[in-house]
């Protein structure tokens, strides 16, 4: 049957999950509808191949239509057009903005502009996620990155207030865009085994923790009157991690610093050896990358130098994950005895996160 | 001065950007009654705009408030250039003029533009000041409310019904003025809007002051429809039911509703009824509970309770034939465009004993738009009658005048009262009227189904004390009544075939019924209801003018003819043997005719089982053609078991001899009326396959017989969980769980095949139809079980090639199980007993049988203090165990299972057993309430738009109207230029229905409303020209606002009607 016009319209406007999901996945009509006839929902209700296609083309218009307002999702709670019960709305919007964790990899610090978009179809056809799929990603990174770039005030809360996503994928939405507002280099051939997930962990680190939000404590009953950013590392704590060089320009303390890691591990590990003759190696290469971490270059360079300094010249020794932690948490604790060395503030600040971001990464 | 209008403009959001460069809008409102504008401040560069404005005061006639909507217009302020449109809001005033309906219009609205849909939302506040005016000439009618809905609204009680109102009005349509030629399509659709609103507001303005000079004070069933003649104009047309209505409540606080508690509710109802009416208080009472909203009917005259002196039946018919010579005696007046009101009656007849039914007859047109009724307000019900003619539209001279669009309804509706005499009965119920236009030629239709009405809810000059018309003592209990024939047995308008009525085997029932009104909630039923529909394609030639009238005119007898035996067939197929809620619709374009008949069918327990299909070949002898009919024969009869299963058609086998027709004429078919009226009988033929019953013979001799039975056997049964039917309520469910959901669809063929036939047309008219119910069941699969309610199917050839489908139902979905438990834990040694007593009166005479039936009153009335005293002791009683859900319906069940026992025997144990249970029942909604209160609380969600539901029934399942708000009738034009990029003609018209249905919502929020029952769509009428990229679409729509609330602990509207259901499957059960 040609049919010149077909149209549905319920008064609460009616949406299947399956194939929303099969719309956001960038399936056109007539793949969607061969998707589900082999889900055997025709069987379910005796419908035929036509039923399944008029109700697909209804329900893609449907999405079509209600896209726009999916741009600004607080306009989907009080637009009049669609009567969408609440818990079929948050479910909209959060599908919506759920992305592909193989597709963000590819994208992740990568700067969101025209150019980047300009390669998604080899990112598409590099990750299997269709290009419509891939384009209503990007425009969702670049619509949240544009409306939080500017906002004062704690990141995730911004972008779930904004946006109405649930607390895990606002976090998550928070590492794209602090990712893509610090351009951190992700992409490296070094990089590579790590998942988004990995990197979503130490972005939520950073941000807690080395941003200019991160130093005050905001109020629990005012926490707007706490006027910060949440996208920018805090320059302060930037040039102050420069004193940390003492650490590894000073001969008496790192010797000092060696011997109270070993005293403190002798024994508890395998590895042992292999410690106590890369100690030196170690913490310069971790002291370095934090030297460095004024110049925006090299804070793109973060995760490549904790790779390369650190990570890498533990794995070539065979290192196990719990090798890790107890190097790491040495490491930490001893330059508190250290009694010349001053910025213990400042060395906390900083091997908190390093070591975090360490203890997830350290993996194949 | 009599009123004053003021208006307030608060807030917009969500504005479109209007200048590019700085991607914001300057906003500015202009508020526009009548010839009066007033403007905001323009709220710079924001699409967020506070403009917080002052009160604009209107000072205008109640004349120009009735007719004139409040016109909102926000634009785009531009300093060099001229101001630029963003769109428009036009509220209507009418909900505001009545003290009982809103009384602040306050809410955001979609603003709308013609061209480019919703743009944004405006936050408006609308107040009225009325002025009295006793002007005795004036002209406004404000205050007379309008009601969609076909019955007597719920929350409100009928102290009478005056009859029939309809006006129309005409005007030159803007479309086809000759500015239309030289300004932009915004401004001509704008014209035309603007024009439709006040010629709809002018035609309710007119109708309201019918109304008051017959006394009345609303008007129930309204419709009102237009008619783009194009060329010839524009009719804007309605009719309706006039009544005087009593608000229930009194507008206190606690104690608003008479049923407001549950203890004393019911009883005072039934104070109410039987106390002041001692005639028929078993069944009054009954009544009141069973039918939707509780009526105790405060006129009803105060005769004793004396047994009429004769059996009603026969002088019904002799009353109803002399009634008609005194009919053709009655002057007619009021001729004419305003002459339908209803006349006072004449000195002269007061003198005659039947002036009961003067009421009606005296009355031009003895019509009801109403569907359902009040209880014993239908008495008999003959058949359907229908009327058709095709006129040749010209141009309307002088639009003050609309003379003759008057004279051809007049005309029309004429025949169908003339139809309705030849049916012995004196009123028409459930009549509608329609259109339909292809160029110049135009088919009026009108039907509406031949009825004996009860007149004591008439007139005030018949309720005089003492006289009494004895035929409307209705003696026979109201699960069968309405079927008893009206009209004379030895004088049958047709040729059919009575037998005594299988309830009350007392009167005569004929063996098929057709109607167009809902089922009556306490008809006895067996099984389930489902959608029957009869389709057909017919071909003609294009013509022009006078040739091209009257073959469509050859044209309509022979497919008002198919349609009826396709609807006859389908309904044995599927073993029922009547139809409700039948309409037929014949579409004309330019080379074809669509009909189309939608019902639902039901085996009504009174009525005789329908005979099988018998499948006949012309030539015998051969012994292929013989076998070929032999499968036929087997695949029907395998189909008619398969449906009695599917539908629970498992009537009792009743050993009663077949009283036939005494009219011997067994082998022809059903005969038509000159006049195409659909008669409410099909012949039954030869007694063949099927045991004693008559057969229906399809002889396969002809391509016609085979088109027949390929249609029969195509049409795909529902799935499973589905049900379906195009009336309000579907016989066999009364558990309607809360969900809901209104829809509309929308489908345009186009035929491809240049060279079709008939009977390819036939199939592919069919098919559609057949697809769109399947795409139904498939779409709401979710809602399983679930009843598809109120199913109404518009057909239309918008251009040579197309066939549009346009479909409104409401999807509801059931508790499965409820009806399970039900049917299960029904006590069948009852049943049996019953059965066993009633056959030992097979044919009690109706006098003993009225007597009988006044003992129970008396003693009932008798002692309302005990009944009282011992109501509320049962009621601690059953408290204490009555949290299951369906405690509250199986009581019903039982009660109204005793009830009818109670009310046909005579002896005293079965009294006092319809008495104890009677009472019990008074009390029961108590602890039902409570549970269902604490159930609905948890499910509040919070949403910051107000969630309004829709439906096109008159009530919205687990809740109960509190409050009718007004009638919402809304006129939207939709245009187009760039037809692809909105997604081709579905983008377009599936946005332009969003964007209907949003507003729709949005103007009943604004009234402080959460829901529109009797909702329909009465115009879908679409325009493309793909070539150009453009397209036009007109959408007419109504409804009821309405407020309501989830049932608490009062007595709960949807549940009242399921007593009626249950009763009649209690009886069912029983018999």
């Amino acid at each position: 049957m040609t049919m010149e016009l077909d149209v549905f319209v319920g008064n609460t406007t009616i949406m299947d999950e399956e194939v929303y999901q099969l719309w956001l996945d960038g399936y056109t009509v007539n793949d969607a509808v061969k998707v589900r006839m082999d889900g055997g929902v025709m069987e379910e209700c005796e419908a035929s191949a036509d039923v399944l296609l008029s109700d697909t083309m209804d329900q893609y218009r449907t999405f079509q239509m209600c896209e726009r307002l999916l741009h600004s999702p607080s306009k989907l709670g009080n637009q009049l057009l669609f009567q969408i019960p609440p818990h079929r709305q948050a479910m909209l919007i959060e599908r919506y903005y759920t992305f592909d964790d193989a597709f963000v990899r590819e994208v992740l610090g990568k700067k969101l502009s025209k150019g980047t978009k300009k390669d998604l179809d080899d990112i598409g056809a590099k990750t299997g996620v269709t290009l419509k799929s891939c384009r209503r990603q990007f425009d969702n990174f670049k619509r949240v990155f544009k409306v939080v770039e500017e906002l004062k005030g704690p990141l995730v809360e911004n972008i779930r207030h904004h946006f109405l996503l649930s607390d895990k994928l606002a976090r998550d939405y928070a590492a794209i865009v602090f990712f893509a507002n610090n351009r951190f280099e992700t992409g490296k051939r070094k990089l590579q085994y790590l998942t988004f997930q990995d990197f979503a962990f130490c972005a939520g680190q950073l941000i807690s923790n080395w941003t200019v939000g991160a130093v005050g404590e905001p109020s629990v009953l005012f926490p707007s009157f706490v006027c910060y950013m949440d996208v920018d590392l805090d320059k302060e704590f930037l040039q102050e991690l420069k004193e940390l060089k003492v650490l590894i320009t000073d001969k008496d303390l790192l010797d000092q610093h060696k011997s109270l890691v070993c005293t403190a591990l002798r024994g508890k590990t395998k590895a042992f050896n292999e410690m106590e003759t890369n100690f030196k190696n170690l913490s310069r290469g971790l002291v370095n990358i934090a030297a460095k971490l004024t110049n925006t270059k090299d804070v793109r360079d973060f995760f490549i130098d904790l790779v390369e300094k650190f990570i890498e010249p533990c794995r070539s020794d065979r290192w196990t994950a719990a090798d890790i932690r107890l190097y790491l948490t040495h490491y930490n604790n001893s330059a508190h005895i250290l009694d010349t060395f001053k910025h213990q503030v400042v060395w906390d600040r900083y091997m908190g996160v390093v070591k975090s971001c360490i203890f997830k990464m350290y993996h194949d | 001065m009599p009123g004053k209008l003021k208006a307030k403009i608060v807030a917009g959001r969500h504005l479109p950007v209007m200048d590019r460069a700085s991607d914001l809008t300057d906003a500015f409102v202009e508020v526009k009654f009548g010839n009066t504008t007033f403007k905001t401040d323009v709220c710079h560069k924001s699409l967020n705009p506070q403009w917080n404005s002052e009160w604009f005061k209107f000072e205008v006639d109640d004349e120009d408030l009735q007719d004139e909507p409040l016109q909102v217009t926000v634009l785009d302020h531009d300093t060099y250039s001229a101001n630029d449109a963003i769109g428009k809001v036009y509220i209507d005033i009418d909900p505001l003029l009545c003290s009982e309906a809103a009384s602040v219009i306050s809410g955001w609205f979609p603003i709308y533009d013609t061209i480019h849909g919703i743009r944004g939302e405006i936050n408006v506040l609308v107040k009225v000041e009325l002025f009295n005016d006793l002007n005795r000439f004036r002209q406004s009618s404000c205050g007379v409310k309008f009601f969609c809905t076909t019955s007597i609204p719920r929350c409100y009680r009928a102290v009478m019904v005056h009859g029939f109102v309809e006006e129309l009005v005409v005007n030159e349509d803007p479309e086809y003025q000759w500015i239309d030629r030289i300004r932009t399509p915004r401004a001509s659709n704008e014209a035309r809007q603007r024009l439709i609103s006040l010629m709809s507001g002018e035609l309710q303005r007119k109708i309201g002051l019918k109304v008051l000079e017959m006394g009345g004070n609303a008007v129930v069933g309204y419709l009102q429809c237009f008619d783009l003649e194009g060329e010839s104009g524009l009719v804007v047309r309605a009719i309706g039911t006039a009544c005087t209505l009593d608000k229930l409540s009194s507008g206190s606080a606690p104690n608003t509703n008479t049923h407001m508690h549950p203890n004393t509710a019911p009883a005072s109802n039934a104070c109410n009824s039987p106390s002041k009416d001692g005639k028929e208080p078993v069944f009054g009472e009954d009544l009141t509970s069973s039918s939707g909203p509780p009526t105790p009917f405060r006129a009803l005259p105060t005769t004793s309770s004396s047994p009429p002196p004769f059996s009603p039946s026969k002088p019904c018919s002799r009353q109803s034939s002399s009634s008609d010579t005194d009919l053709s005696l009655t002057p007619k007046t009021g001729m004419g465009s305003g002459g339908s009101v209803g006349k006072e009656a004449g000195p002269l007849k007061t003198l005659l004993r039947q002036q009961t039914q003067t009421a009606l007859e005296q009355r031009e047109f003895p019509f009801f738009t109403l569907t359902s009724f009040p209880p014993g307000f239908l008495v008999h019900v003959g058949g359907v009658v229908s009327a058709r003619s095709v006129k040749l539209l010209d141009r309307i001279h002088n639009p003050d005048e609309p003379e003759t669009r008057d004279a051809w309804w007049e005309e029309i509706r004429q025949e169908i009262k003339s139809h309705a005499k030849a049916l012995g009965c004196h009123a028409v119920v459930g009549y509608s009227e329609s259109t339909s236009i292809c160029e110049e030629v135009c088919i009026l239709s009108a039907s509406g189904t031949a009825a004996i009405l009860n007149p004591r809810y008439m007139r005030e000059g018949c309720l005089d004390i003492g006289i009494t018309d004895h035929r409307f003592e209705e003696p026979s209990p109201p699960s069968c009544g309405f079927c008893h024939i009206p009209y004379d047995e030895l004088n049958m308008p047709f040729p059919a075939q009575l037998t005594y009525c299988y309830l009350c085997r007392r009167q005569k029932v004929p063996d098929v019924l057709f109607t167009t009104i809902d089922l009556p909630p306490e008809a006895a039923v067996t099984g389930k209801g489902c959608l029957i529909q009869a389709r057909l394609c017919r071909l003609k030639k294009k013509a022009q003018g006078e040739v091209n009238a009257t073959a469509i005119s050859n044209l309509l007898p022979f497919m008002e003819y198919e349609l009826h035996t396709q609807l006859m067939n389908k309904l044995k197929l599927r073993s029922m043997n009547s139809l409700f809620g039948l309409h037929i619709q014949i579409s004309v374009g330019e080379n074809m005719l669509l009909g189309l008949a939608s019902a639902t069918g039901v085996y009504l327990t009174a009525l005789p089982a329908p005979g099988g299909i018998q499948i006949a070949g012309k030539t015998p002898g051969e012994l292929s053609n013989e076998h070929h009919i032999l499968t036929i024969q087997k695949r029907i009869n395998d189909t008619i078991a398969k449906n009695k299963e599917l539908y629970q058609i498992n009537p009792p086998e009743l050993t009663e001899e077949v009283v036939g027709s005494p009219i011997p004429e067994p082998r022809q078919r059903s005969r038509l009326f000159r006049s195409h009226s659909e008669s409410s009988d099909e012949v039954s033929e030869l007694d063949l396959s099927h045991g004693k019953k008559d057969a229906f013979v399809l002889e396969i001799d002809d391509t016609d017989a085979v088109e027949d039975i390929h249609s029969l056997l195509t049409d795909a049964p529902t799935p499973t969980g589905f049900y379906s039917c195009n009336t309000e309520i579907m016989p066999g469910i009364n558990n309607w769980t809360s969900g809901v959901q209104m829809f509309t669809s929308v489908r345009v063929f186009r035929l491809s095949n240049a060279n079709l036939t008939n009977q390819g047309l036939n199939k592919i008219f069919t098919d559609l139809c057949e697809n769109l119910l399947k795409s139904f069941y498939f779409k709401l699969r979710s809602m399983i079980p679930c009843c598809l309610c109120q199913l109404n199917f518009t057909v239309a050839v918008p251009e040579e090639e197309l066939i549009q489908v346009t479909v409104t139902a409401v999807a509801m979905t059931f508790d499965k199980d409820q009806t399970q438990e039900k049917t299960a834990d029904k006590p069948p040694t009852k049943g049996g007993s019953e059965t066993e007593e009633q056959l030992q009166f097979p044919l009690e005479l109706c006098a003993d049988s009225s007597s009988a039936n006044c003992q129970p009153t008396s003693k009932i009335s008798g002692v309302p203090e005990s009944t009282n005293v011992s109501s509320r002791a049962a009621s601690v009683d059953y408290g204490s165990f009555a949290d299951r859900c369906s405690t509250w319906l199986e009581l019903l069940r039982l009660k109204a299972h005793t009830m009818r026992r109670g009310s046909v025997k005579t002896s005293r144990r079965t009294q006092s057993l319809a008495h104890s249970v009677s009472s019990l029942e008074r009390c029961s909604p108590l602890p039902e309430g409570r549970s269902r209160s604490l159930r609905s609380s948890r499910s509040f969600g919070g949403s910051s738009v107000t969630v309004v539901k829709m439906t096109p029934l008159s009530f919205l399942p687990g809740t109960r109207i509190i409050k009718y708000l007004g009638i919402i009738n809304m006129f939207f034009i939709r245009e187009t230029t760039s037809l692809r990029e909105e997604g081709g003609v579905s983008g377009f018209l599936h946005t332009f229905i969003a964007e209907v249905f949003s507003m729709v919502r949005a103007h009943v929020a604004a009234l402080g409303g959460n829901a529109v029952v009797s909702y329909s769509m009465k115009e879908c009428m679409l325009m493309e020209n793909p070539n150009k990229n453009q397209a036009q679409c007109l959408i007419n729509v109504s409804g009821d606002a309405v407020i309501c609330v989830r049932e608490t602990d009062q007595e709960p509207t949807p549940s009242t009607t399921n007593i009626g259901h249950t009763s009649a499957s209690a009886t069912d059960e029983a018999t």
